[in-house]
């Protein structure tokens, strides 16, 4: 019989974790000796080779990495687009047309639509409305500040204060939700289960969004405000230009590329939007969007297949808006 | 393994090696009888069967994480200091993803307890799962009902003996409020619904609550419902069948539960106390569901044993406390002891005699009696165990129903569903038969509709 297992057990882990403290310092001190040779070698290139190795050694690694983590997982997406449950079998177009005719799917898409379309026109229409009151007003940063605030905060922890804001509870009882109370207290004697009422819930959840959003259009056109040139604005004046006018024919075109820029990036993190769903009513009660479904797809309900084909499609309504945000925001640096 | 035997061999202690040299001598007698076993004696002696494998080793790696793991631990504690086999124990928050990771890699434990029959498939599928020995399948055989052995195959296959197990079809209640209004429990269906419109018709509290709002997982306690009702109901084989697809959801049968569910969890003079409507099922979360039964707005409440640990903190539990649970009994008497629930398998990926000493040890009555005997909260369907020896009462009810071997058993159907229905169609469909009072005709379709091919 053994005197002690328990000695010997504890000695192999102490071993063990020895020689794994050595390979990690072996490691890295391979790691730093190839660092240190490519550049040795880079530095003696000299004459017709100097500048290609220079970039291929300062690009290299980003491009590598590049590649690694977004074009090959991006090909191997679109490859799986066309495959069933677990990749094992191509189906062709299936997945893209169960997508594009599965009345679920086409609701998600509608969805998806409504939010891109009615979010970032609210945030930027409210951010720059916003911009406007507090330009040149007495405290403006503290205000702005204020505004800016939920940018801070997550999509989910917005989620979950909003949660509390539209928790529904029978009229008869104490109420936790503020929207119910506030409407109670108003002399609304039944006001409806918000999260659960189809189309205005998704308006709702739209509202998080433009909360955690506004903060930012308002800073970013704010400063495109302060930008335009005082001549401009004091010639414009001479000519006799009052408040309407001053606004839709002097600082909105003066400022048109960034409410562009702030309109597109706001609907590419809406294209995205997957967080808010996610927390507020996981998709269910008619508010499910793309984003969500495409997690929903590949990590839950494991169809990878048809998880790999949302992706897809979002990728593709994503790029337009991507090139032209990267054309606009050329343009206003060509500007300057 | 290997590998690191010759990294330890190269500059361990000499203690070590000295093990290592008597273990390479054990291994080097080859066949495991030819060896001369040792005899256990005095206390040790009951461990006998499992002698002669002494300084070896087992690997295990499961789910449970500590303090419930201590508790294993310390249940095989005498068995490991009487044969001398170390098991050496690991657990996991991200078992499920970490498993396949490291069978796939070669590096799978020897044992490891899965609480899905859908991963036990996919790893027997690897082929890496070894089938467990002769006196695991007798101790199976002998000690649990039938359908356990069938949890634990894969395609008519035995492979894995079945170790703890939870019970789903409980109904929770607060004694007090019981005895207050001079209820009683129900042990049978018709009582129940009978209780049920007593409770509404005297009109200061209703009868049930509910919530099924599980953030993504939204509609799973929904889908437990039906699953009581089902096999209540209909009984084993048209639950298995349904599992399988044989019977749809649009089938008479199915279609029979909903309407039965339909008149209990979505009565509108029955539900939800304290959150309102029918609807509000929908948007209550499972964890919240139980509360207004602590402050007397509703009485009952279907949910499974671990439902426990969401009572606020201080809450007592105990058939004369501030709540407790009752078995649901079944729609149709005829039906013996039907049980919905869960439970993990131990899985070997060797065939060493060290491991099967340890897989036969686990599956004998004598572990199971050991592990009930260590801490409360854990509960065997091993009938082996004497119930007497549990000492919290809901593990004595829950036993009490689970190791029932003429009793209906059987696994929570949407685990076993494919998951695009078990844990997507099913999920959601359900919701929206709460939420958006979507016909049975819709729901029964939808859910049929998205079985994959």
């Amino acid at each position: 019989m053994l005197s002690d297992p328990g000695a010997v057990l504890a000695d192999s882990t102490l071993v063990d974790s020895g020689f794994k403290l050595l390979l990690v310092v072996e490691v890295v001190a391979v790691f730093l000796a190839v660092l240190l040779f490519i550049f040795f070698a880079a530095g003696r290139a000299t004459g017709r080779f100097e500048r290609p190795v220079a970039i291929a050694v300062l690009l290299g690694p980003a491009v590598l990495l590049l590649v690694i983590g977004l074009v090959v997982p991006a090909v191997r997406t679109m490859y799986l687009s066309f495959s069933n449950a677990n990749g094992t079998k191509m189906l062709g177009w299936k997945n893209y047309v169960w997508s594009f005719t599965t009345p679920a799917i086409q609701d998600i898409l509608i969805n998806t639509l409504l939010w891109i379309i009615v979010a970032p026109l609210v945030t930027t229409v409210l951010g720059l409305t916003l911009a406007l009151l507090v330009d040149r007003v007495r405290g403006e940063s503290a205000y702005k500040s204020l505004i800016f605030m939920p940018m801070a905060i997550s999509f989910v922890g917005a989620s979950i204060i909003w949660k509390f804001v539209y928790d529904y509870r029978d009229p008869s009882q104490p109420q936790i939700g503020l929207l119910s109370q506030i409407c109670l207290a108003l002399g609304w004697d039944n006001p409806p289960n918000w999260l659960l009422t189809p189309t205005l819930n998704n308006f709702l959840l739209m509202v998080i969004l433009v909360w955690v959003q506004t903060g930012f259009a308002m800073v970013v056109l704010s400063a495109a405000i302060k930008a335009i040139p005082s001549d401009v604005i004091e010639s414009a004046r001479v000519d006799g230009a009052g408040g309407a006018s001053m606004l839709f024919r002097i600082t909105i075109p003066m400022i048109r590329s960034t409410v562009v820029v702030v309109l597109t990036t706001v609907m590419i993190t809406t294209l995205k939007i997957f967080d808010i769903v996610r927390t507020m009513t996981g998709g269910n009660f008619g508010t499910q969007v793309l984003a969500n479904e495409m997690y929903s797809q590949s990590f839950v309900q494991f169809n990878v297949g048809r998880g790999s084909a949302l992706a897809v499609i979002l990728f593709l309504a994503v790029l337009p808006l991507v090139g032209y945000n990267i054309i606009q925001l050329r343009k206003e640096r060509a500007n300057r | 393994m290997r590998a690191r035997r010759s990294r330890v061999l190269r500059v361990a202690a000499p203690a070590a090696a000295l093990v290592l040299a008597l273990a390479a001598c054990q291994n080097g007698s080859g066949d495991e009888a030819s060896g001369p076993v040792p005899t256990l004696t005095g206390d040790c002696a009951k461990y006998q069967a499992y002698a002669g494998h002494a300084g070896k080793k087992v690997t295990m790696f499961a789910s449970i994480i500590s303090p419930e793991s201590d508790s294993l631990q310390k249940s095989w504690a005498e068995f490991s200091s009487c044969t001398g086999i170390t098991i050496s124990y690991e657990g996991s928050n991200d078992f499920e993803s970490q498993l396949p990771v490291r069978v796939q890699g070669g590096n799978a434990p020897d044992l490891t307890p899965i609480p899905q029959p859908g991963l036990l498939k996919q790893m027997v599928q690897t082929g890496k799962v070894v089938k467990p020995p002769q006196q695991t399948v007798a101790n199976v055989e002998k000690y649990w009902a039938p359908s356990w052995k069938t949890y634990g195959s894969v395609d008519g296959t035995f492979y894995a003996a079945p170790m703890s197990s939870n019970m789903k079809s409980l109904v929770w209640y607060s004694p007090k409020a019981f005895a207050d209004a001079g209820y009683t429990v129900p042990t049978t269906w018709a009582d129940l619904m009978t209780l049920s419109a007593k409770i509404a018709s005297d009109g200061k509290a209703k009868p049930w609550c509910g919530g099924i709002g599980s953030g993504t997982a939204t509609g799973w306690p929904a889908t437990d419902w039906l699953e009581e009702v089902v096999l209540g109901q209909h009984g084993g084989d048209v639950y298995d069948k349904w599992i399988s697809h044989q019977i749809k959801f649009d089938s008479p049968e199915i279609r029979q539960s909903m309407e039965t569910v339909a008149g209990w969890m979505l009565n509108p003079a029955w539900v939800n106390a304290g959150f309102g409507d029918v609807k509000t099922i929908a948007t209550t979360t499972f964890q919240d569901a139980g509360k207004p039964i602590l402050s007397g707005k509703c009485y009952m409440l279907q949910q499974a044993s671990f439902y426990r640990a969401q009572w606020p903190a201080g809450t007592t539990i105990g058939p004369d406390k501030a709540v407790f649970a009752f078995y649901l009994p079944p729609v149709n008497p005829a039906i013996k002891t039907p049980v919905v629930g869960g439970g993990e398998f131990v899985t070997a990926f060797a065939d060493r005699p060290e491991v099967q000493a340890v897989q036969n040890y686990l599956s004998s009555a004598e572990w199971a009696s050991s592990r009930v005997k260590t801490a409360p909260g854990w509960v065997s369907a091993n009938n082996g165990v004497d119930i007497a020896l549990y000492t919290d009462p809901l593990d004595a009810l829950s036993a009490k129903a689970l190791s029932d071997t003429s009793g209906t058993f059987r696994f929570d159907a949407s685990d076993l569903m494919p998951a695009a229905v078990g844990a997507g169609q099913e999920w959601k469909s359900m919701t929206a038969w709460f939420a958006q009072g979507q016909s049975i005709d819709k729901v029964v379709k939808d859910i049929d509709a998205a079985w994959p091919e």
